[in-house]
């Protein structure tokens, strides 16, 4: 027999138990906001009144007071142009190659299960590799060129996967009619399948620098930990051929490099110019994965196949 | 002689010249596949220096220590006059910090998951999957920070005997690191549960947590698991949260309150120093980051087991 009253009851209790749990989990999901919010808030607090011109025009210096970020700014930046200029071609260039040429064999295979590994490995672990091969075995030394290099190492798998499923997801029909007109595999590729996959493709290259540009350990591990009060040879000259690659060669520090510096001295006037320097590293990955994500749903919304 | 130069043009250019673009236009083609195929196989040579220069180094390492001493000695004080060489107090550290932020992680990761993928509506999804990158995309010295001078000093009013550096703090950090990892894959996985099974489970009366726990999440299990994995071999490779918070004291313990160091602390805090080319503490540090491969590439093999095994098939 039915009891109304029974499953009345019953119903009562599912509906309690699903409010109580959707409340549990609308705080788990806002766990990781107000963290963020806490976080910043936090930066804000200690740090805000270090950001003035001073700071981003000074360079590090023994007061406090008087330190700077301007040669860590200048750092990253030449460290990512030499990120962006090895790892965007090496990882375009996979993802092309893994999704528009290999047959599949063995070697494809090996190529494709090698770079879902390589994804999983600790960053610090380029930091070793890089030690070993950049720093001693080709004798690049403590510089921009090792930096940027290892930085290109580490985001190369972030660059192929994203390439990859943007390219994956252009239909057959645009290859079948690329090929039925004529065009060879290269014209496709160059003509249809970089074109209509080039907003996935910059979403994957900036969310790979915003990760570059916070990296720290695998820096620290190269051995760049060094207060540098000066700024590395310009890569323009006066006289011809007016580009200079001695920059390169140059010791260097970096955002992360500079706030763990200021952040390992017990000092709290130290502590208040890492906090600045971490406020602007966060405003700066921020943006950068911001645009990604913007970019990634316009492109979505705009292509329809 | 115009009879000649007719023969001759009929003779060779129309057939000639259709082959010669075909055969440059093939070589050009062959020259493009070439380059883009050595570009792929870089990728496998950034592996391979990985582990041949690893190996190489620990080579050397073994040479001068014996692996008795590695995995048996609970010390590990390479910086000392009296050198041990017991990795036994690093992995501690690392098994430590990985295991609260898992404790922590774990449970409000899948909760999140579980209220994104059965609860919200389309239009919060939409706002939180985007925000949960964001969060992924923090450079970690910044969580450093966030455990070195807010979580712990927190955590100080709750227990004031805390040393200033400690496990426990960079750990939940590593947690609040590691949960838009955990929540977005799981929450992929729980998506991609078709919807007849939810519609079968409400048809039979049950609510939405029933149908959540007891059909959802048991058909999205190797998903989920994958998540659990991938969080785990982000705790345990992870570098400036435990170098900046936890003391970068090597030490041989269970208990999260005390300062430690991880292998990738460790291998942070030498690279501090002055490292000359061939010294034992060069060495050292490859043959922690080999024993720190291994155990990623031990998660990586197990979560690839778990997605076979736990795998339902619809």
């Amino acid at each position: 027999m039915l009891d109304v009253q029974a499953i009345q009851e019953l119903v009562r209790k599912g509906r309690r138990y699903d409010a109580i749990f959707a409340i549990i989990g609308l705080f788990c999901m806002m766990i990781g906001i107000l963290m963020l919010a806490v976080l910043l808030g936090g930066l804000v607090d200690d740090g805000a009144h270090r950001l003035n011109w001073t700071f981003f025009e000074n360079f590090p210096s023994r007061r406090a007071q008087r330190a700077g970020i301007l040669s860590a700014m200048v750092g990253s930046t030449l460290v990512m142009l030499i990120t962006a200029a090895t790892a965007i071609p090496f990882g375009v260039g996979a993802a092309i190659y893994l999704e528009e040429y290999a047959r599949r064999n063995w070697v494809t295979n090996l190529i494709e299960i090698n770079v879902t590994n390589l994804a999983g490995v600790p960053s610090i672990i380029y930091g070793l590799l890089a030690l070993g091969l950049f720093v001693y075995a080709l004798d690049f030394g403590q510089s921009i060129l090792s930096a940027g290099l290892t930085l290109a190492l580490m985001i190369l798998p972030v660059i192929i996967v994203s390439t990859r499923e943007a390219i994956r997801a252009i239909p057959s029909s645009i290859r079948e009619a690329a090929y039925a007109v004529g065009a060879t595999r290269w014209q496709l590729v160059r003509d249809h399948i970089v074109p209509y996959s080039a907003g996935g493709i910059l979403t994957g290259i900036i969310i790979g620098l915003a990760r570059a540009i916070g990296e720290t350990a695998p820096i620290i591990t190269i051995g760049a930990l060094t207060v540098i009060a000066f700024l590395p040879d310009s890569p323009f000259t006066g006289e011809f051929p007016y580009l200079s690659f001695e920059w390169m060669k140059s010791p260097f520090t970096v955002m992360p490099i500079q706030m763990f510096n200021w952040l390992s001295r017990p000092q709290a006037a130290f502590q208040e110019n890492a906090a600045a320097a971490g406020l602007v590293l966060v405003v700066m990955t921020l943006i950068m994965n911001g645009a990604a994500i913007w970019l990634r749903m316009r492109f979505r919304k705009r292509i329809k196949w | 002689m115009n009879n000649a130069s007719d023969t001759a043009a009929h003779a060779a250019p129309p057939a000639g010249s259709r082959f010669g673009f075909k055969r440059t236009r093939n070589l050009g083609e062959r020259f493009i596949e070439a380059i883009l195929f050595a570009i792929s196989m870089a990728t496998v040579a950034v592996t391979i220096g990985i582990v041949g220069l690893l190996i190489v180094e620990s080579a050397y390492f073994f040479e001068r220590v014996s692996i008795v001493e590695f995995l048996t000695s609970k010390q590990w004080t390479i910086m000392f006059e009296e050198k041990h060489f017991g990795v036994l107090p690093l992995l501690a550290g690392t098994l430590v910090t990985s295991t609260v932020a898992l404790l922590f992680a774990v449970p409000v990761g899948t909760t999140a998951a579980i209220y994104l993928s059965e609860f919200a509506t389309a239009r919060v999804r939409e706002i939180v999957k985007p925000s949960l990158e964001l969060l992924a995309g923090i450079p970690t010295v910044v969580y450093g920070y966030f455990a070195l001078l807010m979580v712990t000093p927190a955590l100080q009013w709750f227990m004031p005997d805390l040393p200033g550096f400690n496990m426990l703090g960079p750990g939940l950090v590593i947690g609040i690191m590691i949960i838009p990892y955990i929540t977005s894959v799981a929450e992929d996985a729980m998506r991609s549960v078709p919807m007849q099974m939810r519609e079968g489970s409400y048809a039979m009366g049950a609510t939405r947590l029933q149908t959540a726990l007891r059909v959802v999440v048991p058909a999205a299990t190797s998903g989920i698991v994958a998540a659990y994995i991938l969080g785990i071999s982000r705790a345990v490779g992870e570098t400036m949260v435990v170098a900046v918070a936890a003391g970068q004291q090597p030490n041989f313990t269970w208990d999260p309150t005390e300062p430690g160091a991880t292998i990738t602390a460790f291998i942070v805090q030498v690279a501090l120093g002055d490292l000359p080319h061939g010294s034992i503490e060069y060495q050292s540090i490859f043959a922690v980051g080999l024993v720190l491969v291994l155990m990623t590439l031990l998660f990586n093999v197990l979560g690839h087991w778990a997605r076979t095994r736990f795998r339902e098939a619809y």
